[in-house]
Formats: structure tokens, C-alpha cells, sequence
């Protein structure tokens, strides 16, 4: 029987963290999928969290944790919101349609 | 340790308990009462400023240790709160004019300086974290605040997404930083490391993953790609805001962080801040030169600045902070004083961003003139002016750790970055003006343009009691 150890997590985690980067460079389509992949970095900054505090027998990481998902929460309203206000100027949510400045 | 000591952190306990009386206020009387908010917010960070002038000096921790107040920390929030609410000031007519005359608008900007307040004493690396997504979240809001505008929608919205990158970085730093160090605790990571000691490449990830999220908050190359953008698609009053109270916390930050916690793994990250302080400083003289956009030249211009800054943090050694310390001081003034100008370019009525706008100034509106060419002549970095000091004192600290490349580097980005600040005072002065900016500017402009460009005046005669105030703050850093 596989023993799933701190290694396990910290990998699982850094797969999740490096698509939450990739979903925001190479995503051409929706921001909304950019507000995903940003909650997907900071849920696997938690899951690296909680496993190091397992693993160190200190509760430190998981009030980090719980931190971590408050401020995530208001993040997504922030950004939400955010997009909302952008959406009734200019009709799109196309990450291509970002463009009205450049240089 | 684990005691409150709630006094330590009564600036910021206020600074709390009136954004959400200031919040309930504006409530009940509507947007009709912007401008009595917005009075209060000033009134509640004049309070504050004075309150922790008069404590300067402290050195005591609150929170259980995760906050700390010293010398050091109350130098950078007298700057952040000068620097906020003067852009506060700033932004009074212009809101009501654009028609953006919303009470949130004072309020976000204090919960902003709240979270600035609160990274800016932060001694734990959640303490870290929360005051500064308590300034991001704030600052995300106000760079859309003009919400049927489609340039700052998209500045806000640009600003949110890299932002959020950039805190999700820092937070990945984070935790592998508490994972191969086993606290979060700045004191206790501090005590784990001394010099040339073996250290886990864990936690030399986290540093890195760290910097780069800190990076972000400071623009700093290559994390710079937001400014321009956020700079120019941003209300100009809180393209102002921007510039001046925000860098200085994250900059304040940024050293707490190298210095404190890591300041005996400086060869580990020597060369990180190295490299992007040359590349901000390169970045920052180059792209400017072809802008017409004076906002953007700004953000250019800022970025440039804090790869100067950086180099007194490369250095590593107190006489470095003490150098960006007293870089950031200047930075903000004379920041200060520029967006008090941009903010008086209007023309029938409309805001003008052009650098061509600024033709002829000099006939036009002489005493905007002569105060823009000193801060410009002071940005470039021309003796005797002020702005001299401060790239004189970096360059000296640069020199003295054996940095030559950095100081090198540095002067000759300031020669070339000279090019774009004389081009200013030049269409200012020599060529015919196109069309005159509309007159009056207002009381609350003259008299902030009258002041920022007397302090650069008066710091260029005498310096040295800005530089007792830096030398105490940075030996409070190196002591603790």
C-alpha cells in the first residue's frame, strides 16, 4: 500500500499552483476563466498550507489557511465585481478585447 | 509575546474604527455627503500623522507579535499618510467635476492606507499577507472607480488580475517559507539563519517566490507590465494615490522583509534585487523616451525610480536604507507636486493627458511652469536640487558594497532618463504655446504645488534634518 506523505501534497499542489499561472498566460478566450485559475493558485497555496501544518504538528499553517480562503472569497467578489462594471462598458469579456491601452 | 499592547497599534485601531464610522456616514447621508467624508478620511489621517509623529522612536510589539512599531515603520506611515491625504485633497474637485462624487471613494482610500499602515508594522508573514490584500483589494476598486469610463474599467480589471497573480505568488512563497522554516514569525525566521549557513532550497524557493510577488507591488521589473496601463486608464487622482502612498508601503515592506527576516541570507538574494534593479532602471530611462502620454511617462518614470531605490536595498547595509528612505521621501514629493500639475491640465473643461498639451506653458501659467521644471529638474536628478541627494546618497551606499556595476548602471540610466524630464522644461519654455489650460486651478492645487516645490527648494538648502529622521529609522531596522 502506497504511503502518501508530505511529498505527495507538495507535488499535487505545485501541479495545481503551475495550471492556476498557465490558465492566466495562455487563456485567450474569457477572464472568467482567469478568476478560476487565480482561486486554483490560492486553493493550492492551502492544500501546501495544510500539509506543512500536518506535517510540522503546528496550527499556524491552517489558520493561514482559513485566512487565505476568507481573503480568496473577497477577492472573487472583488473581481467579479470588477468585471461586471468592465462587461457594460464594453459589451465583452474577451481577454483579447483587453486592448483599449498598449505600449 | 503574547500579550496585545494595543497602544503600540493605535493609529491603525482608529484609522479601523473611522472607516467603518465613515462608512455608515456616508450611508445615511448619500453621495451628497462626499465632501464631508472626505474631509473627515483627511482629518482622520492629519490625526493619525500627528499621533505617530509624536510617538517617533518607539520600538514595541503589539498583537502577539504580529505587529511591531519601531522607528523605521513610523517614518514610512508618516510618508504614506502625507502622501495619501494630499492626493485625498487632490481628488476633491476633481470627482465632483467627473462626476464621480461617490462617498466609497474617500473610504476605500483610507481602508487602503489602513492596509498600508498595517504591512508597513507587519512582524508575521500573516500579518504581511492581510494588511496587504487589505490595500490590493482597496486599490483594485478605486483604479475602476469611474465605473462608465471604459479605460478605467479596464485599468481596474488589468490591476485585479496581475495583482491577484502577483499576492498568489507571494502566498506560494509564503508557504514554503513556513514549511521548510516552520514559522511564519519574522522574529523566529530571523533567529533560524546566519550567515553562510547551508539552507534548504525549499526555502530558497519561497524567498524567490516571495520577492517576485513583492516585486509586482513595487512595479518593479519585469513585474512592471501593469503600470503603464494602470497609470494611464486610472482617474488621475488615483493614478496620483498610485504613485506616491502604495509604492512607499510596499517598498517599506520589501526592506522589512529582506532586511529583518533574511538579513543574514543577503547573498542569497543579493542578486535577485541586483537584477531587477538594473533592468527597472534601464526599463524605466528607455521606455519613457517615446510616450506622449504624460501619465504613462509617469509610471515609466516611477519605475525608474524604484530601481534607483533598490539599489540601496542590494547593498544591504543601513546606509542603503538609509539612502532609499530618503529616495522614497524625495520620490514622494516630488510626485506629489508633478500630479498636482497634470491634475490642473484641463482645457475648455476636459482633462488633457498629452505631453504636447504642456507647450508653452511658461507664457501661459508661469508659476505652474517654473514649479513642474523644479520638480522636473529635481526628478532628472540635477544638482542642486534635491533629487540630487537622494540618487547621490544610493549610489554612495551602492559604492560602498563594492556594487560598482549597480552605481555604474545608475548613472548613466539617469543621464539618458534626464533626456525625457529636460524635454518637459523644454516645451514648457521654448516653444509657442497651443492653447492655454483653464484657469483658476483652485485654491487646494496652488497651495499643494506652492508647498511640494518649496520643500524641494528648502530640502536642497538643508537636508540634513531629513537625514537625522532617515538615519534613525534605518538604525531602528538593524538594531531590532
Amino acid at each position: 500500500m502506497l504511503e502518501i506523505g508530505l511529498g505527495h501534497y507538495l507535488t499535487v499542489a505545485a501541479i495545481l499552483f503551475s495550471l492556476g499561472i498557465f490558465g492566466i498566460f495562455l487563456n485567450r478566450k474569457n477572464v472568467i476563466i482567469i478568476l478560476m485559475s487565480i482561486e486554483l493558485m490560492l486553493l493550492a497555496v492551502n492544500i501546501n498550507l495544510v500539509a506543512f501544518s500536518t506535517h510540522l504538528q503546528d496550527l499556524v499553517g491552517q489558520v493561514f489557511a482559513l485566512f487565505v480562503l476568507t481573503v480568496a472569497a473577497a477577492e472573487a467578489a472583488i473581481g467579479l465585481a470588477i468585471l461586471v462594471v468592465y462587461f457594460r462598458n464594453r459589451g465583452s469579456i474577451s481577454v483579447e478585447d483587453i486592448n483599449m491601452m498598449k505600449g | 509575546m503574547s500579550e496585545m499592547n494595543i497602544t503600540a497599534a493605535l493609529p491603525e485601531v482608529f484609522l479601523a474604527v473611522a472607516g467603518m464610522i465613515l462608512l455608515m456616514l456616508g450611508v445615511f447621508r448619500g453621495n451628497g455627503g462626499t465632501r464631508l467624508v472626505l474631509t473627515l478620511t483627511v482629518a482622520c489621517f492629519a490625526l493619525s500623522f500627528v499621533v505617530i509623529a509624536a510617538s517617533m522612536g518607539r520600538h514595541e510589539a503589539a498583537m502577539g507579535g504580529l505587529f511591531i512599531a519601531d522607528a523605521f515603520g513610523d517614518f514610512m506611515k508618516l510618508l504614506v499618510l502625507a502622501g495619501s491625504g494630499i492626493t485625498l485633497i487632490m481628488a476633491m474637485r476633481y470627482i465632483e467635476r467627473e462626476d464621480m462624487a461617490r462617498f466609497e471613494y474617500p473610504v476605500l482610500i483610507l481602508f487602503a492606507t489602513l492596509g498600508m499602515l498595517l504591512m508597513i508594522s507587519a512582524n508575521d508573514m500573516l500579518a504581511l499577507y492581510l494588511g496587504l490584500e487589505l490595500q490590493s483589494l482597496s486599490l483594485y476598486v478605486v483604479a475602476a472607480f469611474r465605473r462608465d469610463h471604459l479605460r478605467s474599467s479596464e485599468a481596474g480589471l488589468k490591476y485585479f488580475v496581475l495583482g491577484a497573480l502577483s499576492s498568489g505568488m507571494l502566498l506560494y512563497g509564503i508557504s514554503m517559507i513556513y514549511g521548510f522554516a516552520g514559522t511564519t514569525s519574522f522574529a523566529g525566521l530571523a533567529a533560524q539563519f546566519s550567515v553562510g549557513a547551508q539552507v534548504p532550497i525549499g526555502l530558497i524557493v519561497g524567498i524567490v517566490f516571495l520577492t517576485a510577488g513583492l516585486a509586482f507591488k513595487i512595479s518593479a521589473v519585469p513585474f512592471h507590465m501593469w503600470t503603464p496601463d494602470v497609470y494611464e486608464g486610472a482617474p488621475t487622482p488615483v493614478t496620483a494615490f498610485f504613485a506616491t502612498a502604495p509604492k512607499v508601503a510596499a517598498m517599506a515592506l520589501v526592506i522589512r522583509v529582506m532586511i529583518g527576516p533574511f538579513g543574514d541570507l543577503v547573498d542569497q538574494w543579493q542578486q535577485i534585487i541586483w537584477f531587477i534593479s538594473i533592468a527597472s532602471m534601464l526599463l524605466g530611462a528607455l521606455a519613457a523616451i517615446s510616450q506622449t502620454n504624460i501619465k504613462r511617462l509617469m509610471a515609466y518614470s516611477s519605475i525608474g525610480h524604484i530601481g534607483y531605490a533598490l539599489i540601496g536595498l542590494a547593498a544591504g547595509t543601513e546606509r542603503g536604507v538609509n539612502g532609499i528612505l530618503l529616495y522614497m521621501t524625495i520620490y514622494v514629493v516630488m510626485n506629489l507636486g508633478t500630479f498636482a500639475c497634470i491634475l490642473c491640465m484641463r482645457q475648455k473643461e476636459v482633462m488633457v493627458e498629452r505631453i504636447e498639451d504642456l507647450k508653452g506653458l511658461s507664457k501661459t501659467h508661469p508659476a505652474m511652469a517654473l514649479a513642474l521644471g523644479i520638480f522636473m529638474f529635481s526628478m532628472a536628478g540635477i544638482p542642486p536640487l534635491v533629487g540630487f541627494f537622494g540618487k547621490f546618497y544610493i549610489f554612495l551606499a551602492a559604492i560602498e558594497a563594492q556594487l560598482y556595476v549597480l552605481a555604474v548602471v545608475g548613472v548613466l540610466s539617469s543621464v539618458i532618463g534626464a533626456y525625457y524630464y529636460l524635454r518637459i522644461v523644454k516645451l514648457m519654455y521654448f516653444d509657442d504655446p497651443i492653447e492655454a489650460f483653464d484657469r483658476p486651478i483652485g485654491r487646494e492645487m496652488s497651495v499643494i504645488l506652492a508647498a511640494t516645490s518649496l520643500i524641494i527648494v528648502l530640502l536642497t538648502v538643508g537636508i540634513s534634518p531629513l537625514l537625522d529622521g532617515t538615519a534613525m529609522a534605518a538604525a531602528s531596522l538593524f538594531s531590532g
